[in-house]
């Protein structure tokens, strides 16, 4: 057993589910969608993103770039939330919420892709 | 620049990581710990606002406690994570740091900078292999001479040597495999700009590798080699490559010339030296003439060679060699050759000539001096292997002081310099002392004591583009006298000589003004810089030329030429 790979795959999956996690649950509906949820993902895909640099192979390109992408739209999700939250701390309003949501959703595809890729990697090793 | 990416990303994993987490964990904590507000509500930190106290926190700016005071178990959470965060940033600036001291990214930066300076080398330029003493005086006198080059060479000490060379243009340098095809296809090699490699290390092998590797990459591309065995010789011959040029066999193939005909020696040493230099003066020749004994300290390759050319030229030889060598039939005495008991023994004071050509500078040196004290009348030549001797041998003053990488390097310059000069300079050669002297007066009362400088162009539309013009237009007879008449007074003479002309397979050595020059001719020029900027005004230019060529003004455009015709019919 590869303690890197170990962590590496915990990383991914973790990110993934996460981004699920937050995004479950109908669209426009604040109770279920927490902020907290949003950072921990966010947190993760950038451990994950980091994590996957370096690698020169087709397939580690290829998992970088969907992590990227991911990254990319769970921080814009983040500054959504940030400028569309009202000052007095007030919950979302169901506009707001599902544009932020809508964003996390598509970091969910891409999540999806490096779950995936992470998945056919694995397969192909023959040990 | 990717690999410099590439490299830091992958160490600052471990760092990068710890930071994300512990940025994660204080981010969290504050906003989790309850505080109150100045009117005494409980209340949170956003997510964001802790981001902001742990940011500025981490980075020891310490903006204090926003947005509101904290309470103590804020403040107790906050010197916890204060720890953490120091030393995630502590772990992170350490990695960094030496990263930039570690030998891996270093050498990353350095290549990443070689390949782009290369890659912005908009001009023609050489590719230099090995930078020994040859390779840096070659590298010194392109400079000199204005051309661009690359170089690189597997030892890191000389290519920080040739960077600390004061340089008038910066050279990419870079240390690494020459016989790599990959290094020399980040030397530039596969750029169309690369004129010519330059294989020039004192390893053999290495340069056998570097001809091999331009030969299969740039069929066609000129390539000069070094080579010091006849067998590798031989086989980069065979590559077909440009020239290989033999060391010891260049260094006594210049003493057998001093000796047979030393105005020729003077004139090629003065065509050959770098710009700027003058000619020596013509002295009555001190060379002896056979028969007589000539002494070579230090039988190795050079004294070698040296020997054989001595003995062709009907001298007799000795031999001091401290590992003794022995040849059938030459005295042979060993030892160094600067004790007086040894150059008594193999005769010092009958010997008419002493070569010391070992490869230690210090000893021929020491042998030249006893010598000299021994007998003053004693034609002494000297082979000098470090540039950096240089002073030292200038003071003693030998009869004739060889430096083998300044002979590689002036080969080396004359077949690169312009096209023909190289032809020209084998035809000069192989000619007597008076031909010699003649043309050596004839140039100085033309262009002075300075070193000519020379130039090539074939009398075609590419390269005289104006001059042809007219000869097309008009089929007027042109003579070479013509070509060295000064584009802005026809009746004054430039200073410049024609030197060579080549019409199909026909050469004609120094062409009288009287000759004619046809559409098609190369000729090679020797002379001063002015003449040739000025003499490119008449091959450039049609209406300059035509003004060179014949005394009335040509019409400047069309209309008028076809306007003048109608007249004149």
């Amino acid at each position: 057993m590869n303690l890197e790979k170990v962590v590496f795959a915990f990383v991914i999956l973790l990110a993934a589910t996460l981004n699920f996690g937050f995004v479950y649950g109908g669209v426009d509906n604040p109770a279920h969608h927490h902020l907290w949820e949003l950072f921990a993902a966010t947190t993760v895909n950038l451990v994950a993103v980091v994590l996957k640099f370096g690698d020169r192979t087709h397939i580690g390109a290829v998992q970088q770039a969907a992590g990227l992408v991911a990254l990319l739209l769970l921080l814009a999700a983040s500054f959504a939330w940030f400028f569309l939250a009202p000052r007095d701390s007030a919950a979302l309003g169901p506009d707001a919420l599902s544009s932020i949501v809508s964003l996390a959703v598509g970091a969910l595809l891409a999540n999806g892709v490096s779950v995936v890729i992470l998945i056919v990697d694995t397969s192909i090793q023959r040990r | 620049m990717q690999d410099v990416f590439l490299i830091t990303i992958r160490r600052l994993r471990a760092p990068l990581v710890t930071i994300i987490l512990v940025f994660a964990f204080s981010t969290a904590g504050m906003t989790l710990i309850p505080g109150v507000d100045p009117s005494g509500h409980p209340w949170r930190m956003s997510i964001f606002q802790a981001f902001y106290f742990v940011t500025y926190t981490s980075t020891t700016i310490g903006f204090g406690e926003l947005p509101y005071p904290f309470t103590d178990e804020q403040r107790l959470f906050a010197t916890l994570i204060i720890y953490l965060l120091v030393i995630g940033w502590a772990f992170l600036v350490g990695s960094l740091l030496s990263l930039t001291q570690d030998k891996v990214f270093q050498q990353a930066l350095v290549s990443a900078r070689f390949r782009r300076s290369v890659a912005s080398l908009g001009e023609p330029f050489y590719l230099v292999c090995g930078l020994g003493e040859t390779g840096v005086t070659v590298s010194r006198m392109l400079d000199r001479l204005g051309f661009r080059f690359t170089a690189i060479d597997r030892d890191e000490r000389r290519v920080q040597a040739l960077e600390i060379e004061q340089l008038s243009l910066d050279a990419p340098v870079l240390a690494a495999d020459v016989r790599s095809a990959q290094t020399l296809a980040m030397a530039g090699l596969m750029k169309p700009e690369c004129k010519a490699v330059l294989a020039l290390s004192g390893d053999d092998e290495v340069n056998l590798g570097v001809a091999i590797a331009a030969c299969l990459l740039r069929p066609g591309l000129p390539v000069i080699s070094r080579a010091n065995s006849a067998g590798i010789a031989a086989s980069t011959a065979a590559l077909g490559v440009t020239r290989v040029i033999s060391p010891f066999r260049e260094f006594a193939e210049r003493v057998a010339l001093a000796m047979r005909a030393p105005d020729t020696y003077r004139l090629l040493v003065w065509l050959t030296s770098p710009p700027g230099s003058y000619l020596p003066p013509s002295q009555p020749p001190r060379i002896p003439a056979p028969p007589g004994r000539w002494i070579v300290c230090g039988y190795g390759r050079f004294g070698r060679e040296v020997g054989a050319a001595v003995q062709r030229a009907g001298f007799e030889l000795a031999i001091i060699d401290p590992s003794g060598a022995q040849e059938p039939g030459v005295r042979t005495v060993k030892g160094l050759g600067a004790g007086a008991g040894e150059l008594r023994e193999i005769g010092v004071d009958t010997a008419c000539a002493l070569f010391a050509g070992s490869d230690d500078d210090t000893a021929n040196l020491a042998v030249a001096i006893a010598a000299r004290r021994l007998n003053p009348e004693m034609f002494i030549v000297m082979r000098q292997n470090m540039l950096s001797s240089e002073v030292l041998f200038a003071r003693f003053g030998a009869d004739m002081t060889l430096a083998p990488p300044q002979i590689m390097a002036t080969e080396c310059l004359a077949l690169l310099r312009t096209p023909l000069l190289a032809q020209f300079l084998d035809l000069v050669r192989r000619k007597d002392n008076l031909w010699a002297y003649a043309l050596a007066e004839s140039l100085r009362a033309l262009v002075g004591e300075e070193a000519p400088l020379f130039w090539s162009f074939a009398i075609d539309a590419d390269e005289a583009p104006g001059l042809s013009d007219v000869m097309i237009r008009g089929k007027d007879a042109l003579l070479v006298a013509d070509l060295a008449r000064n584009a802005h007074t026809r009746d004054l003479r430039i200073a410049c000589l024609a030197v060579l002309l080549i019409r199909g397979a026909e050469t004609i050595e120094l062409p009288g003004d009287d000759v004619s020059v046809r559409l098609g001719d190369r000729l090679l020029f020797a002379g001063r810089r002015a003449a040739k900027d000025n003499q490119s005004l008449t091959l450039s230019n049609a209406n300059v030329a035509a003004y060179v060529l014949g005394d009335r003004r040509q019409a400047e455009g069309w209309i008028w030429r076809v306007f003048e015709k109608a007249v004149a019919r």
